[in-house]
């Protein structure tokens, strides 16, 4: 065993990477989930990101477009459960579940011919002086934009759900989809552009698996993060910045205990993998307490004549 | 412009009539699909639908419709309970992995006695197993009031770890020569679930998942503890007025449940599958969500939506086969299947109404 | 001949031309693991397939299924398969041992080829490849380019296949460098790229900068380039995407000519069950070509010890050998029997760390 070995500063820099596409799609689902609709279709949506990400930039060779096209396609497939959920006023979980199912068979088809291909380089934002600082430099300061780009994303939702007129209203739909509507507000357009909003950051998160974070197509590659997204949301109590801290956690657990294997401590191996599941489990016993987040219109079907 | 107008009743004709309706337009949707992949459509519907029922060789399919339903019936009977009262078990895959394990540990813990007595032993076990990895969440949610949704889903890793780890420790084959995997239980008389007539498909967890949609039925029709789940998932004050407990609920549905998903791995690892291995769960704890939403919650809708989710998949093999088509291409296909059986639904429910516009 | 002639062109004469055609081909079955697409065991199995296809051409007719759940699925597929009238069905995965042993049984007249398991029958042949010849030659490579002395392993389960390549990359990088340290990461899945980059960070975080894997996507390469630095091997297929550096070379599953030669061996009447378990020498693994970022000796090195694998002049696991206790296994010049091998679940001396279980 040789605990020196573990470098925390890395550690933390390589857990931030690691987090970034949970983050991502957690956001998404987060404003989702505020509007008052329950979208278990996260993983189906970041698979059809992650291919569409990884065809647009191997296509235009540029990394940025790739992961606008990634989004776009994650709204369009969003479109598709906001059609159910809204208009044919559809079971939310069942049309989750479905598009998940219907999302991983797409992305399929579509990646066919991109095995085994390799994808244009994101380049990294290396900041003069600031990445070179020692400790700093490391966690803040060099990584890849989308990483930076799903922090500021977290404090945009936050200041938006918190301070401004969307915000609002998008809560008083989720809270009660009556009363808003008695007020004149559409709740179904809020909801569909908060399910479209969430489709394209789960895309987002998807395309930062393919492109960033591996990078490569193989079929079924975001292998479970869609539903650990999931998970999140309500393990941060429909909270931004906790969403944040819970990605972190996730993925930080996840690396430490890769990083306690390498270093040979002497835990059974399969016990450590079980380790974030298990203390994610825990975590949220102890948050649980908090109950002043969940939207009380969530996962109810909403129709004006009722 | 249309309009919808909630029926006061759902309809009887149409909540019959959707989900034929749905099998239609996703074969004219599915031969779309199929024809833009360069196939015939005609020939892959007929593959898909018919050959398992009517084809040269569906005296071997018709059966093995049942093997591949049973699980997912099972489970998703378990699952309507809750869904009905609004207790949210998306961790039955996990009480499936369990229950199995449970069971096939029993089994081979006798090895190699013959006895009667060890199978029902194994049932028991395999039903403690799911209802005891069940009792988790139930008991966190009393308890903490803890997301049973969550728990219940990080559940699930957890039991594929333990999995891989009993295949690859405790529950190894001694005489495998150091492969993963236990010894196969087809092979110890003693614990194997054996088809009760031969070629017939039936084995005991087909006989479980027909008394399960019987006292399911009877349940949810004839008994208080029926009306009282579908109180507290219609109208959950009501049914606090009503003097529901609804820890006594959740405790109940959570662990009905898991033990039916339990029951599920047993039947499945003592008789089709055979052995405890690394992949054993072959991800029926989820498709039977989607099964029991199909069914509508109801327990013979659900026995019809798991035989039809078993042609789509055993019919998706043949094609792929046959036809050469990608196994991609008939998830997509499912995919649609559910789309329209959801869509659908609406009718059911609700009245179209075309309207000029501004009236509304 | 002049009687099957004539009885084919009666066929035709009735309409029935296409039943006809059908028994004039070979049909092959093959039931794969996972999606064609998951570019490395399944990918390089497809592979052999196709190659199957244009070696015979019209003689021979392949279906395939993917993503076959290993249990009950596998077995139907398999009957599906044969009653379909596959000639030879390839089964691929350790899984699929009890379900194609049952399968054979009902029909006797169809042969089976199951991969990587140790169940024979009459029309049940066992195939592997010695995979652990191909660690031999990365570990000399890995042991002589280390700098920090420090290799990292990303391992999915710890089964026999996966301990057999620790072992023999080890041995074979200790022999040119004492002083190397291998840390072995389990990932506790086949696939997941995202853990597997996770892993290979990890690994190189903690000072390994040759990264060897037993996973089978370029995720570690990525994070391997990405470091920049630390060498790597492609792992199932060539990953030449990422050569030069960091990938340096490359174990390649080859499976076409075994696939063309037991199609062949069906076609003309000769195939026996078998049990074959192949390496270099074969062809079943091959070496991807060493890059030039390797100096000239060292690649000189390994390819001599490629082709003294290859002709069977040295065996990868040839003693003196200690388990990892320090107890005795092999003694000088004694090579490990295929049994001992095909089970082997402990280290040998040198490798810190408890195999899992």
């Amino acid at each position: 065993m040789d605990l020196s070995a573990i470098n925390p500063v890395l550690l933390i820099a390589s857990l931030m990477v690691a987090a970034t596409p949970l983050l991502l799609a957690a956001i998404g689902e987060l404003v989702v989930e505020k509007s008052g609709v329950l979208n278990l279709g996260v993983e189906g949506m970041m698979i059809v990101g992650a291919i569409a990400g990884f065809a647009f930039s191997v296509e235009t060779g540029s990394p940025l477009l790739g992961v606008i096209g990634a989004a776009i396609c994650g709204a369009l497939l969003s479109l598709l459960f906001a059609f159910l959920t809204q208009f044919a006023l559809a079971n939310q979980v069942a049309s989750g579940l479905a598009l998940t199912l219907f999302g991983l068979g797409l992305s399929a088809l579509m990646g066919q011919s991109y095995v085994g291909v390799r994808p244009p380089a994101m380049p990294r934002l290396d900041l003069p002086v600031l990445s070179d600082l020692p400790v700093v430099g490391p966690i803040l300061f060099s990584h890849d934009p989308i990483l930076y780009f799903g922090i500021a994303l977290t404090a945009v939702v936050w200041a938006v759900l918190k301070f401004s007129r969307i915000g609002l209203i998008l809560r008083a739909v989720g809270e009660n989809h009556d009363a808003a509507h008695a007020l004149g507000y559409h709740v179904v357009r809020v909801r569909i552009l908060a399910i479209m909003f969430g489709g394209a950051c789960a895309g987002l998160g998807g395309a930062y698996i393919s492109l960033i974070r591996v990078p490569q197509w193989t079929e079924g590659m975001t292998a479970g993060i869609g539903w650990i997204a999931l998970a999140l949301v309500v393990f941060a109590s429909w909270k931004p910045w906790r969403v944040l801290l819970g990605a972190y956690l996730f993925g930080g657990i996840n690396v430490l205990q890769l990083n306690l294997q390498a270093a040979g401590v002497a835990i059974p191996v399969e016990y450590l993998a079980m380790s974030p599941y298990l203390i994610t489990i825990l975590v949220l016993v102890i948050m649980s307490a908090d109950k002043s987040g969940a939207p009380a219109s969530l996962g109810r079907i909403f129709h004006a004549s009722q | 412009m249309i309009r919808l107008e909630k029926r006061p009743q759902p309809s009887k004709t149409l909540s019959l009539a959707t989900p034929l309706i749905a099998v239609v337009v996703t074969m004219i949707a599915g031969g779309l699909l199929f024809a833009t992949l360069g196939k015939n459509p005609f020939e892959a519907i007929r593959t898909i639908f018919w050959d398992p029922l009517f084809g040269e060789y569906a005296f071997y399919y018709r059966p093995q419709l049942l093997v591949k339903g049973a699980p997912l019936v099972l489970i998703a009977i378990g699952l309507s309970l809750g869904f009905r009262a609004g207790i949210w078990n998306i961790g039955a895959e996990g009480q499936y992995i369990v229950g199995a394990i449970c069971g096939a540990g029993v089994g081979l813990a006798f090895y190699p006695m013959e006895s009667f007595l060890i199978f029902p032993l194994m049932v028991l076990a395999g039903a403690l197993g799911g209802w005891a990895w069940a009792m988790i969440p139930a008991l966190l949610k009393v308890k903490f009031g803890t997301n049973e949704i969550l728990v219940s889903l990080m559940l699930v890793y957890v039991a594929e770890q333990l999995l891989a780890s009993m295949s690859l420790g405790l529950l190894k084959n001694p005489q495998g020569f150091g492969f993963p995997g236990s010894r196969n239980l087809q092979d110890y008389a003693s614990a194997h679930n054996a088809e009760l007539i031969t070629g017939s498909g039936m084995h005991w967890g087909v006989v479980a998942a027909f008394i399960a949609v019987i006292l399911a039925y009877v349940l949810l029709n004839k008994h208080i503890l029926g009306f009282n789940i579908r109180l507290s998932g219609e109208a959950p004050r009501a049914a606090r007025f009503a003097g529901v407990n609804p820890t006594r609920l959740i405790l109940f549905c959570l662990g009905a449940s898991g033990a039916l998903a339990g029951l599920a791995g047993l039947f499945e690892v003592s008789g089709p599958s055979g052995q405890v291995s690394i992949d054993f769960n072959a991800g029926y704890g989820f498709t039977a969500i989607i099964v029991a939403f199909l069914g509508r919650l109801h327990p013979v809708g659900i026995m019809l939506a798991g035989l039809l989710m078993a042609l789509t998949y055993i019919g998706g093999d043949i094609a792929e086969s046959n036809l050469q088509l990608p196994a991609a291409a008939i998830q997509v296909f499912q995919g649609m299947l559910l789309f329209f059986l959801l869509a659908l639904d609406l009718l059911t429910n609700y009245r179209l109404k075309f309207a000029s516009k501004g009236v509304a | 001949m002049k009687l099957t002639k004539l009885l084919t062109s009666a066929a035709v004469a009735l309409g029935l031309a296409t039943t006809a055609m059908a028994e004039d081909k070979t049909k092959v079955g093959f039931v794969f693991v996972g999606p064609v697409g998951d570019g490395g065991w399944t990918y390089e199995h497809n592979k052999g397939r196709l190659a199957v296809e244009e070696k015979y051409g019209d003689k021979v007719e392949t279906v395939f299924v993917e993503s076959v759940p290993e249990g009950p699925d596998a077995e139907r597929v398999m009957t599906q398969m044969a009653l379909d009238g596959a000639d030879l069905i390839f089964t691929t995965s350790f899984g699929y041992m009890d379900p194609t042993i049952n399968v054979a049984k009902k029909f006797p007249k169809v042969k089976f080829e199951h991969a990587t398991g140790y169940k024979q029958a009459d029309n049940v042949s066992v195939y592997s490849a010695r995979f652990y010849e191909g660690r031999a030659v990365q570990g000399h490579i890995a042991g002589s380019m280390t700098k920090s002395n420090v290799i990292g392993y990303i391992g999915s389960y710890p089964i026999p296949e996966v301990i057999r390549g620790i072992n023999s990359a080890y041995i074979h990088a200790k022999k040119v460098n004492p002083d190397v340290q291998f840390k072995i990461v389990w990932a506790y899945t086949w696939f997941d790229p995202a853990k597997e980059a996770d892993a290979a960070k990890v690994l190189i975080e903690q000072g390994a900068d040759v990264i060897l894997q037993h996973t089978d996507s370029t995720a570690p390469q990525a994070a391997a380039q990405a470091a920049g630095n630390v060498i790597t091997f492609g792992q199932a297929s060539d990953m030449s995407e990422y050569g030069p550096l960091p990938r340096v070379s490359s174990i390649i599953d080859d499976w076409a000519p075994y696939y063309i030669a037991r199609v062949g061996a069906v076609m003309d009447g000769t195939w026996t069950s078998t049990s074959t378990w192949d390496g270099i020498g074969a062809g079943m693994v091959g070496i991807g070509e060493i890059s030039d970022a390797v100096p000239a000796d060292i690649k000189e090195q390994a390819l001599a010890l490629k082709a003294s694998l290859a002709s069977g002049e040295y065996h990868a696991f040839t003693g003196p050998v200690n388990k990892q206790d320090g107890s005795a296994w092999l003694a000088d010049g004694e090579t490990a029997d295929d049994g001992t091998l095909a089970g082997m679940n402990f280290y040998v001396e040198g490798i810190e760390g408890d195999v899992p279980n």
